[in-house]
């Protein structure tokens, strides 16, 4: 990868959490996020996929240090961002911002849509108050939020348009790198579709790079350029959207991708069927995590811990088997 | 464009609840009697005439109290007493314990355990009693008696706005305000506390209530507003005595209804703002 190019670029980044600390329990840590590195380039998506718990929130959160890591380290343009002291992260902020999930829990119930999507230029007090009221209305024009409706409160809305809301507010101090955390898994699914491709429209326009988090793999496949996959708060393979869903080399991705139904009868799919729950992260297993519900697993697997491994042209899996495993796979059996 | 405006869906849901319109209706029309039959009657709350104890006539038309002094007067004064130091005290336990509770909610760790522990220690206090020996340390008189009472307030709206600060400071959209940049004190003011705010409104009702009734309790020992000035808790003083409460009920029965239907009508307020403020109340 050309390190001219990455617009953020997250190394070794941890987060664990404290549970169970009590007056006399010392507690344990909770690995959330462990050792993830990745890198995210200027105008992409990195489309970011795994089940529910395994991190995928939480390394969002992380990268823009609305949640502190624990160790690692985080550049936006060669800046480290943990480095900066509070002051100049929230003036970083302008740069780098979030679309939450849950449309209805990220908007002030007590603010109207203008006071919201004009907050952030209140904010860092950008232009005079009558070019943030015009600023507001482009945003809302992109959005597709209607002018009438601006001095309206969130809960008049419906989930999509609310969405659209969240992503004005994004867009309105032009940033140039935006998490999105699941953004259409709480809409229904009839207006998905169109709050994706809003998400996209504007990536043209505006020149943003994602970091498109969802557990949705057609969802990730429609807007990403490239994927990773994540399991109990690490990495196990990342590469090209198009080589990722042709060419899994993971096991678990591949479990994920033979879970994809095929609209097509005649096709025969090997599914691959993972049994029991993803272990707990407070006692993740020892040696390759995803030892204890891989079809694959072997001895190895139980004491030492895989590395993300670049198989070649940027396709990087963290399996210790995949040789092997590539060598034994007919081609075409997926 | 049509506005829908918080505050008009507020009023609009306050006025379905008809106990809570009549609570309000009430209390307006009591201040208005406060304030104004002072100005346009002629009233000595102070003057002491000729009959002790006298029943209500044509010239004292609630009698007199026991000094001599007419009881209409009184109560009117009196009214005025009891309210000020209900509406004054619980503007002081508000004007603490809000920001203290917003602190301790929002800051977290050693703020909290600061704040939060003083906030228990006062409330262990058995308050009458802290509220009687401060109030004779301080000399019984209408300032120390408010003072006292707003200052032993502030820990129950501190508690409360803490509660709900800590569950509101987890929201997606304080989350969301803190991405954008929003300086702490800003996502105070304008995210958490209107978030936080209608609770503890509600609380300043009722707390108007107890603080009247604190009063007087304190006057009806004794240590609270003094005679010869007026209050509603210093006449049902009067009734301490059992040849009173038996043989004249004109001295205790008017304060002691004026202080329950007042009580009873903020109390009644209270809970209408309480169903209005909920946005998600519908009409």
């Amino acid at each position: 990868m050309n390190k001219e190019e990455s617009l953020i670029r997250v190394s070794g980044l941890s987060k664990e959490f404290d549970v169970g600390k009590g007056f006399l329990s010392k507690g344990k840590k909770l690995k959330a996020v462990d050792q993830v590195s990745l890198e995210i380039r200027k105008g992409e998506t990195l489309g970011l996929v795994g089940e529910s718990g395994c991190g995928k929130s939480t390394l969002g959160r992380c990268i823009l240090r609305l949640i502190e890591p624990t160790g690692g380290e985080v550049f936006y343009q060669n800046q480290n961002l943990l480095e900066l002291d509070q002051e100049s992260m929230r003036r970083m902020r302008r740069r780098l911002q979030i679309i939450f999930q849950d449309p209805y829990a990220s908007l002030n119930p007590r603010m109207t849509v203008m006071e919201i999507i004009k907050a952030p230029l209140d904010v860092f007090r950008i232009g005079t108050p009558g070019e943030r009221v015009q600023k507001v209305m482009e945003i809302a024009r992109v959005v597709g939020i209607r002018e009438e409706y601006m001095l309206r409160y969130p809960h008049e809305f419906s989930g999509g348009q609310r969405q659209r809301i969240v992503i004005a507010r994004a867009l309105v101090l032009d940033p140039e790198f935006i998490v999105c955390d699941e953004p259409v898994s709480a809409l229904d699914v009839s207006i998905r579709s169109q709050v994706l491709n809003l998400i996209r429209d504007i990536q043209k326009k505006y020149h943003l790079s994602y970091l498109f988090i969802s557990h949705d793999l057609s969802v990730v496949k429609h807007i990403s350029d490239r994927v990773a996959v994540m399991y109990l708060g690490s990495i196990v393979e990342m590469a090209d959207k198009a080589e990722l869903f042709s060419n899994p080399a993971h096991p678990y991705t591949q479990a994920l991708m033979s879970a994809i139904p095929v609209p097509d009868v005649d096709v025969v799919k090997r599914e691959i069927y993972l049994e029991g729950d993803v272990p707990s992260p407070v006692d993740p297993p020892e040696g390759c995590r995803f030892h204890t519900r891989c079809p694959y697993a072997a001895k190895i697997c139980r004491q030492t811990k895989p590395q993300l491994t670049d198989m070649g042209n940027g396709h990087y899996t963290a399996c210790l088997r995949q040789k092997e495993l590539a060598e034994n796979r007919k081609p075409g059996t997926l | 464009m049509k506005r829908s405006s918080y505050f008009k869906d507020v009023v609009g849901r306050f006025k379905t609840h008809k106990l809570a319109m009549a609570g309000m209706c009430i209390l307006i029309l009591e201040i208005l009697l406060l304030l104004i039959l002072p100005v346009i009657m002629d009233l000595k709350p102070y003057e002491i005439y000729s009959g002790f104890g006298a029943f209500p006539s044509k010239e004292h038309i609630l009698g007199t109290d026991n000094t001599g002094r007419d009881l209409f007067a009184r109560l009117i004064y009196g009214g005025r007493t009891s309210l000020y130091v209900g509406f004054v005290s619980t503007l002081i336990s508000f004007a603490i314990g809000v920001p203290l509770g917003m602190l301790a909610g929002y800051y977290k760790g050693l703020v909290e355990m600061v704040i939060m522990r003083v906030a228990d220690v006062f409330m262990s206090f058995p308050s009458m009693v802290f509220i009687l020996v401060l109030v004779s340390v301080l000399s019984p008189s209408l300032s120390s008696t408010t003072i006292v009472i707003g200052i032993m307030g502030w820990p129950g709206f501190a508690r409360q706005l803490y509660g709900s600060v800590l569950s509101v400071r987890e929201k997606e959209y304080v989350e969301a305000a803190r991405a954008v940049g929003t300086k702490n004190l800003s996502i105070m003011i304008r995210y958490i506390l209107p978030n936080s705010f209608s609770p503890i409104l509600i609380s300043f009702t009722f707390g108007v209530a107890s603080a009247i009734l604190q009063e007087s309790g304190l006057s009806f020992l004794g240590m609270g507003v003094q005679v010869p000035k007026a209050s509603w808790g210093n006449m049902l003083y009067a009734a301490q005595s059992v040849s009173v409460i038996a043989m004249r009920p004109w001295m205790w029965i008017p304060p002691g209804v004026c202080l329950l239907v007042t009580v009873l009508s903020i109390n009644l307020f209270g809970d209408g703002l309480r169903d209005a403020l909920d946005p998600k109340m519908k009409l």
